[in-house]
């Protein structure tokens, strides 16, 4: 008995050695899991952490600095910017998923269609990608949700437009290379579906890159998603979305940074948590190495 | 020239042309997508049937679409880009006015950027897997990171209003507006020209916070780009004959990997350049900067549609030409992918 649990210590610390070496040699992953993590946390737990409801106005307490009631302070309305920023968590996190997915889901059956069509299809598919691409982001997000109507939905869709090409080229590139190994040839030959082969053969093998873009393009939805809210375009009051936030706070700069400061972190802390997370995947996933 | 190259030419002037097309056909949707109706825009509210009448008659607006289309394209090809409904001056005419401004800060912003980018990403190639590597990495990696109207905020409060090192938003302080006569549009210039180097010090001191805060978002892709150019060159076997041969170590960077990854560095920051547009549409926001990036948003946000619509092609455009110059550039100095 006793030396079965000694075999158990052993085996329980060496899973914790073998851990700790993953994490000390793939640092970029674990420090971006961390951030992302540790928001995700607050996103799903906003509502047992936060110290205040983050619509709850408090007339007689607007604009305070950081105590001990209000750690973050209280913006313009009374409200605690500690729980806005915690909620917007939650905001952030469904920007993301929604434009992200969006974008893929148009992106990249695009892009493997057109790499495995090739000839006119593939032209007229990159040539509208190439359009689309011919605009700097945010120039064609704002653009669109001037067509559409600001508002939190349209400039998801905006965004996810405007991210739709950066998936189409890249599964257009990878099916190419795919497209030309033995075993999607054999799969070929032997009178496989194209279709079955796109979904089977080439998207499967496609998954890595596309997951790596994914997680870099995240940090731009958030970055874009805050651009818009704060321009006005995004997000509207009272929704404690990050970057409208920091529109509000923007017209009390001169006497509350507090407003403007937080949210701001918190975009700062999330983007990058993405942004190293992206890293470190693409590390992994380099073949060279 | 061969008739391979010719071949590749008439393709490349082919995608060109039919992105170009593409881009008219998406301005021209633009235009008719949105929510306002164009001859109202011009006879206001108050107009009675007839003046709607007689104006849609002239502009067009009952004709069909693609006929409209055509219209359009003739137009531009007269250089005609139509009047802003704002300020009733020809659409061309108010973007040259505001195009100095901008192009005044992306620039000062390109050379921060690359003035610090290009020797940190040296610096961290050279310094692979160092603290010095990890520190550059995650220092430009947070410029990245923040949201630039935020940066543009906190900067403005930190060293205008608290420390008073810089000068606060626009591009001169009120006093010195007007004083030097507007020859150019770009202020240092104009200053210099007028030899009133105070002005010119005002202009600077205006001009650093938004284009130091711009260049810095754009020094994480400048480094990143850099360090990997560099670490491909720093591989290779005859860095390592060279320092067998006895050349010193800084001598082997400068003169032998630094000299061959120069052209791709132009093409980086020619990339970047044109990437800063997208900073300039919202730092030029925070800074009441009077230049492209706010007219365009602000014509995007009234729906002044003419305006919106030159834009929508002048930023296409400069896109456009910016991808071809960078695959020019490979072209003409990789001898392999001609």
């Amino acid at each position: 008995m006793a030396a079965l649990e000694t075999g158990m210590e052993t085996v329980r610390r060496s899973w914790l050695v073998r851990s700790l070496r993953w994490v000390a040699s793939h640092r970029s992953i674990a420090l971006g899991g961390l951030l992302i993590g540790l928001i995700v946390l607050a996103a799903i737990f906003a509502p047992m952490i936060a110290p205040a409801d983050p619509y709850e106005q408090d007339l007689l307490a607007t604009m305070l600095p950081p105590s001990w009631g209000h750690p973050f302070g209280t913006d313009d309305s009374g409200r605690d910017i500690l729980s806005r920023v915690l909620y917007g968590a939650r905001i952030s996190l469904i920007e993301v998923v929604l434009a992200v997915g969006l974008a893929v889901i148009l992106g990249v059956p695009l892009g493997i269609l057109s790499g495995m069509s090739g000839h006119y299809l593939d032209q007229a598919i990159m040539w509208i990608m190439d359009i689309l691409f011919a605009f700097p982001g945010i120039v064609l997000a704002i653009l669109i949700v001037s067509v559409l109507g600001p508002g939190l939905v349209n400039l998801l869709i905006a965004i996810a437009i405007f991210s739709v090409p950066v998936y189409a080229r890249l599964s257009r590139n990878l099916t190419l290379g795919l497209k030309s190994q033995e075993y999607v040839e054999a799969a070929i030959s032997l009178g496989i579906s194209r279709r079955r082969i796109m979904t089977h053969y080439i998207l499967r093998n496609a998954i890595g890159p596309i997951i790596v873009q994914s997680t870099l393009t995240a940090g731009t939805v958030i970055l874009s998603a805050a651009s818009l809210s704060f321009l006005g375009l995004g997000a509207q009051p009272p929704l404690p979305e990050w970057g409208a936030m920091m529109s509000d706070g923007r017209n009390y700069l001169g006497l509350n940074i507090w407003m403007s400061l937080f949210p701001g972190l918190a975009i700062m802390i999330t983007v990058l948590g993405f942004n190293i997370l992206g890293d470190g995947l693409r590390d992994l996933l380099d073949p060279r190495k | 020239m061969s008739n391979e190259r010719l071949f590749a030419f008439a393709r490349q002037a082919g995608t060109v042309s039919a992105t170009l097309i593409g881009l008219l056909v998406l301005t021209f949707c633009i235009g008719r997508l949105m929510p306002v109706d164009p001859v109202r825009a011009i006879v206001g509210e108050e107009a009675d049937q007839a003046t709607y009448e007689m104006v849609a008659e002239r502009i067009g607006a009952h004709l069909p679409l693609y006929q409209q289309f055509i219209r359009y394209v003739n137009d531009l090809t007269h250089g005609d880009f139509g009047v802003s409904i704002r300020t009733g001056q020809p659409v061309i005419n108010d973007i040259l006015h505001v195009m100095p401004a901008t192009i005044e800060l992306a620039t000062f912003a390109i050379i921060f950027g690359a003035g610090f980018g290009i020797p940190l990403g040296i610096l961290a190639a050279v310094q692979r897997n160092k603290p010095a590597d990890h520190v550059i990495r995650f220092a430009t990696l947070i410029g990245h990171s923040m949201p630039i109207f935020w940066t543009g905020m906190i900067g403005l409060i930190i060293f205008y209003a608290a420390l008073d090192l810089v000068g606060g938003g626009g591009r001169l302080s009120d006093y010195y507006v007007g004083l030097v006569p507007d020859r150019t549009g770009f202020i240092l210039i104009d200053a210099a020209i007028a030899g009133d180097w105070e002005v010119f010090a005002d202009a600077v001191n205006h001009l650093m916070l938004p284009a130091s805060i711009l260049g810095y978002s754009s020094m994480a892709y400048i480094t990143r780009m850099t360090r990997s150019f560099m670490l491909d060159q720093l591989n290779q076997e005859y860095i390592t004959t060279a320092r067998v041969k006895g050349l010193s170590k800084s001598r082997t960077i400068w003169h032998h990997a630094f000299a061959n990854i120069r052209v791709q560095l132009v093409t980086i920051v020619a990339l970047a350049y044109g990437g800063l547009l997208e900073g300039a549409v919202l730092i030029e926001t925070v800074f009441s900067w009077p230049g492209f990036g706010q007219y365009m948003t602000s014509n995007m946000l009234i729906g002044d549609m003419n305006a919106v619509m030159t834009c929508v092609l002048l930023v296409g455009v400069i896109f456009i030409a910016l991808n071809l110059l960078s695959d020019a550039l490979y072209k003409i100095f990789d001898p392999r992918t001609r």
